[in-house]
């Protein structure tokens, strides 16, 4: 999940015989699957919690360019190489569709490019970890962008429009990331003696991390609750993960690799008899640490984008100069007809 | 800190003979520069055969609340339907 652990604005869920009129009706609304747009009237923390949410995962997009960016240079052929300059450059687009979608929300660009340089919005906890080989690459594209789409699907349901249509765009992109990177996976499992243990290593590191994508246990989820009736969450952490284990386990055994985790069984008897995998939990503490700030790259990517924004600085002043001048040459052409 | 660039709507023709669409938003300093935003942002899979951008600022829209006093009166006049006339089968074709 590209938004973990997004704090819901507010105390827990409110009993509709709390409720004003106008919230009364909004909630209404939601219930009936209307979708919200910008100008419609929406409590506080409804706003509020959107803004962390969108803004969060329009982050998790950007900072996300970093690892596999930085394997372009490095890509063993041109078309790998063309393959995930596509792909990159699809996480940017990504990023500036979630953030005009958050601006409809009455935050600016600008201010939550500062929180994120501030550490006061977060990014997904994922891009903490390093990519330190081209199985990395593959292992990102089929495992990190597969448990986003399994996030993402979900939300192209969500009550608020601009967020809802954002989706939609991002999940028609998405699903060739993934593809490209189980791609990888294929040729690398079935290259040589030392392309294939590359692949298991890749696995084998990014695992766990991945699950953490989805955020930590439903019953340790406070905040779930409120955001699932205001539908800007569809489906629980715990359902969406076991979700994505059920659906990875048998490509792990189609690559031919080991599982990640030996504790990777079937269970007839989990969801009330459909089966499932079952799984061990990933290390949660050492996800907490990690979106505290302590991962093995919180501080690399955070100055990377910080280097990036302020470098760039002269680029955006330039522009803007550049228009102004030549909107006022404009101004003074027509005053002279 | 340098101000940030305006907003503008982008508005792209799918397909030849389609109308142009609202497909999102993005910051340019000037409406060229977001034409060329537009095309890398909206278009990376030939998704259009034309790009319109105009500044968000300069969009007039209407307002939620204009809801009941701008679409009711439209609601009890439904004869502006075809389905309201009765037209027996045997005229054919209509």
């Amino acid at each position: 999940m590209y938004a973990q652990m997004v704090k819901t604005a507010g105390h827990g869920i409110k009993p509709r015989d709390r409720m004003t009129p106008q919230e009364r009706a909004f909630q209404d609304r939601i219930d009936a699957g209307e979708k919200i747009e910008p100008k419609d009237w929406m409590p506080d923390e409804y706003r509020a919690t959107l803004i962390r949410q969108i803004g969060q995962h329009a982050h998790s997009e950007i900072v996300g360019q970093l690892p596999e960016g930085n394997w372009i240079t490095r890509a063993p052929t041109l078309e790998r190489k063309a393959i995930l300059l596509a792909k990159v450059q699809d996480e940017a687009g990504h990023g500036l569709y979630l953030y005009s979608a958050c601006e409809t929300l009455g935050v600016s660009r600008d201010e939550l490019i500062a929180m994120l340089h501030a550490g006061k919005m977060k990014y997904s906890s994922i891009f903490n970890y390093p990519t330190l080989n081209w199985a990395d690459i593959g292992a990102v594209g089929w495992l990190v962008d597969g448990a986003a789409i399994m996030n993402q699907v979900q939300l192209q349901k969500t009550s608020y429009g601009p967020y809802a249509r954002a989706m939609v765009r991002i999940c028609k992109e998405e699903s060739f990331h993934q593809r490209q990177g189980f791609s990888i996976m294929m040729k690398m499992a079935a290259g040589t003696p030392a392309q294939k243990r590359m692949a298991q290593d890749a696995l084998n590191r990014l695992w766990f991390p991945s699950l953490m994508m989805f955020g930590p246990p439903d019953k340790d989820s406070a905040h779930t609750a409120q955001s699932m009736a205001w539908k800007i969450k569809i489906n629980t952490n715990d359902e969406l993960r076991q979700r994505f284990v059920d659906q990875t386990v048998p490509q792990i055994d189609y690559l031919g690799l080991e599982r990640p985790d030996p504790d990777l069984k079937w269970n007839p008897d989990k969801a009330d008899g459909k089966g499932g995998f079952d799984y061990s939990d990933p290390d949660w503490a050492e996800f907490f640490a990690v979106l505290k700030g302590n991962g093995p790259c919180n501080t690399d990517r955070m100055k990377a984008r910080v280097d990036a924004w302020e470098q760039g600085a002269w680029v955006r002043d330039g522009l803007s100069a550049h228009a102004a001048k030549r909107a006022a040459r404009s101004a003074q052409q027509t005053a002279a007809q | 800190m340098s101000s940030e660039w305006p907003l503008f709507e982008v508005f792209i023709r799918g397909q030849h003979g389609l109308s142009h669409r609202h497909v999102g938003s993005l910051h340019a300093p000037d409406a060229e520069m977001a034409l060329k935003n537009a095309r890398d942002v909206y278009t990376r899979r030939n998704e259009g055969v034309s790009i319109w951008v105009v500044e968000s600022a300069r969009i007039t829209a209407s307002s939620p609340g204009d809801k009941g006093p701008l679409y009711a009166p439209s609601e009890s006049k439904i004869y502006r339907h075809p389905t309201f006339y009765d037209i027996p089968d045997d005229v054919e074709a209509m």
